[in-house]
């Protein structure tokens, strides 16, 4: 059921073929923030405008969309944007990750491993991974030119000293292709091994500060970190209370006044599909069908 | 017992059921028509038109009304709505010159070509709630009198014909267009202006003040202000010469600031422009009181780091439909992040107490 008063996708092709080629050029220079005419579209600054800008220039009427916010399909903003794409592009929606041949996530990479042929879009609310060390464009735009990159190992190197470890624990500096320093959005750390080596197109849309960056399938991201403090993936040291897997990303849920608390995957599809493969953690539900 | 949360489809469809509910308020009361709206709050639909960047008080209109009179909720439907639009081009300049003005004062000269014109302005009225307005009653018609049709000249025109005033040279055929092209710094005046144009009139009115507290004095005089209707016209190829087609209401405040001089320049007025649609007084002179500042490197006067000398600082944070967008979004959930630092700060802390017990 699509929305015959607007384009495919709700921008027009002139629109969409700017973004293509941003993209293009992000993807041709892996991690380099490359500007471009960002519109304003129906959702405010801040819920994805990046993201759904990017994947409307991708979509196309055969594809399987999967919307993620927090790694859950079923997150307020997740439905809306998902909802969004169906009723401006008509396209089908899915929850799998396996099945979709293009994910926009907001602070999440899913826990199964992406294949080739996938487009994972990412939503980025600040694309300059030196913006908080120097406020000013102009001067980050020449750092990166000048791959002057001291300040962050000074950054990370006054987090070791007062401390002891990186206190970065989202939204963790990557190296790309031993060239760009990038920002990967604000996942946790957890996710950022899997910025390395994968098989999809990834691709990150900042809306209001007008950039596209991308990494290209089996592209080299390195976390920064030093010799003897080497980066460390870290997530909660539980197992999911719902699927029992003890090697994904955990949500905590508070569940009652007196300190209880649950951990349970973030990624809901990955946790349902355990669920459904037989998989039980501690707390899970004795009833069928409770994901 | 927590299961994976479901239901925010839901959720959303009855927040937006009650939200239709909450704008119409209670049905006793007659329900507000877009003309009412386009009418009787005209400077509301002034500023949404301003600050949304297009000019259709009808659809301004509606906007506030579907906004529940945030505005600038409805600059964003107004903005969102734009983007949708196609370019045909671009008007040729609008002649401010010619503007059919319903409002005109000069700070500057007590008598001047064209007159001083007060028009329909608040200045001085006393602020004394009118209770009268509460019931309702037919306003006694304004007095009238024919328009003088005599030319009504800029006063920095002749500000310019004795050689006091900075000179101007031409600018580009084509203006940058920001919304068409990513804000890219150092931003030429032109990008400037149409930023400012659009920017927020709370933060452009804001940085102005603080030109006038001190933080990057310009020492100001309103030279001219003016409001009225200007035609617009267009090329059209076709026909090889530009033809109107229409007519839009425009604000222009031109100041005249002191300037005693710099390494490179004679003393001489400088000058501070701005020109916002529609009657929106108190934007367009913050316009140009911070337009002015932002010149402070053209003229080669000091950065004395004041904000409003600061053009990254004022483009960047003067777009409130972004300012308010990535202000909001911070109560979308967060809460991978927030795990994130919880485990950071538990094992910080922990290590922290282990070393402390160790001392011990």
């Amino acid at each position: 059921m699509s929305d015959q008063a607007y384009n495919f996708a709700y921008l027009d092709e002139q629109t969409k073929r700017m973004i293509r080629r941003a993209i293009l050029k992000g993807i041709a220079v892996p991690g380099y923030q490359v500007p471009f005419a960002s519109r304003e579209m129906p959702m405010p600054y801040g819920w994805g405008t990046g993201g759904v800008q990017v994947t409307a220039a991708c979509l196309v009427p055969e594809d399987q969309l999967k919307v993620i916010d927090q790694g859950a399909d079923d997150t307020t903003n997740a439905v809306s944007i998902r909802a969004f794409f169906q009723r401006v592009a008509g396209v089908a929606v899915t929850g799998a990750t396996a099945e979709a041949t293009l994910i926009q996530t907001r602070h999440r990479i899913p826990e199964v491993p992406l294949r080739a042929g996938q487009i994972l879009v990412y939503q980025v609310p600040i694309p300059e991974p030196l913006r908080f060390l120097e406020p000013r464009e102009s001067e980050t735009r020449k750092m990166h030119e000048l791959e002057e990159y001291g300040l962050m190992h000074v950054k990370l190197y006054e987090d070791i000293a007062r401390h002891g470890a990186i206190a970065t624990s989202y939204a963790y500096p990557v190296k790309v292709e031993g060239r760009y320093v990038m920002d990967p959005s604000p996942i946790p750390k957890f996710d950022n091994p899997k910025l390395a080596g994968c098989a999809a197109i990834q691709l990150f849309g900042a809306g209001r500060e007008q950039r596209i960056y991308a990494l290209p399938p089996f592209c080299d991201v390195v976390s920064l970190d030093f010799e003897d403090h080497p980066f460390v993936a870290s997530k909660a040291d539980h197992d999911c209370d719902l699927c029992g897997a003890g090697d994904s990303y955990l949500d905590e849920v508070i569940v009652d006044d007196a300190g209880g608390r649950m951990f349970v995957c973030s990624d809901t599809d990955f946790c349902a599909s355990r669920h459904a493969a037989g998989q039980r953690g501690r707390l899970a539900p004795l009833t069928e069908g409770g994901l | 017992m927590y299961v994976a949360v479901k239901g925010g489809e839901r959720a959303i469809g009855n927040a937006h059921a009650f939200l239709a509910e909450e704008r119409r308020g209670d049905p006793g009361v007659a329900e507000l028509s877009v003309a009412q709206i386009r009418e009787q709050l005209r400077l509301a639909v002034n500023r949404v038109m301003a600050e949304g960047s297009l000019y259709d008080p009808d659809l301004a209109a509606l906007a506030i009304k579907q906004a529940r009179g945030d505005l600038i909720e409805a600059v964003f439907l107004i903005r969102a709505y734009r983007t949708t639009l196609p370019r045909f081009g671009g008007s040729v300049p609008v002649e401010t010159g010619q503007m059919a003005v319903v409002r005109r004062v000069s700070a500057t000269f007590k008598d001047l070509p064209g007159g001083q014109v007060l028009g329909p302005t608040f200045d001085y009225t006393h602020r004394l709630l009118d209770f009268k307005l509460a019931a309702e009653g037919e306003v006694p018609v304004a007095p009238m009198a024919l328009a003088s049709g005599g030319p009504v000249p800029h006063v920095m025109a002749m500000l310019d014909r004795d050689g006091l005033i900075e000179q101007e040279p031409q600018g580009a055929a084509v203006p940058p267009d920001l919304t068409r092209e990513p804000l890219e710094m150092p931003a030429g005046r032109p990008l400037r202006l149409q930023a400012l144009a659009r920017g927020d009139e709370g933060f452009v009115l804001s940085m102005a003040y603080s030109t006038q507290r001190g933080y990057g004095r310009t020492h100001a005089f309103v030279g001219e202000l003016r409001i009225g209707a200007v035609a617009v016209e267009m090329e059209i190829p076709e026909l090889g010469f530009a033809v109107e087609i229409g007519e839009i209401e425009l604000t222009e405040c031109e100041t005249v600031n002191q300037f005693k001089g710099s390494k490179t320049e004679p003393a001489q007025f400088t000058r501070g422009y701005g020109l916002v649609l529609g009657q929106s007084e108190r934007k367009a002179i913050a316009m140009s009181l911070v337009d002015r500042a932002l010149r402070w490197e053209e003229l080669g006067e000091d950065f004395t780091g004041a904000p409003a000398q600061d053009a990254e600082f004022v483009l960047y944070h003067c777009d409130n439909i972004q300012a308010t967008g990535f202000l909001e979004h911070i109560k979308l959930p967060h809460y991978v992040d927030f795990q994130a630092e919880l485990e950071l700060v538990r094992r910080l802390r922990a290590e922290a107490l282990g070393q402390a017990e160790a001392a011990e």
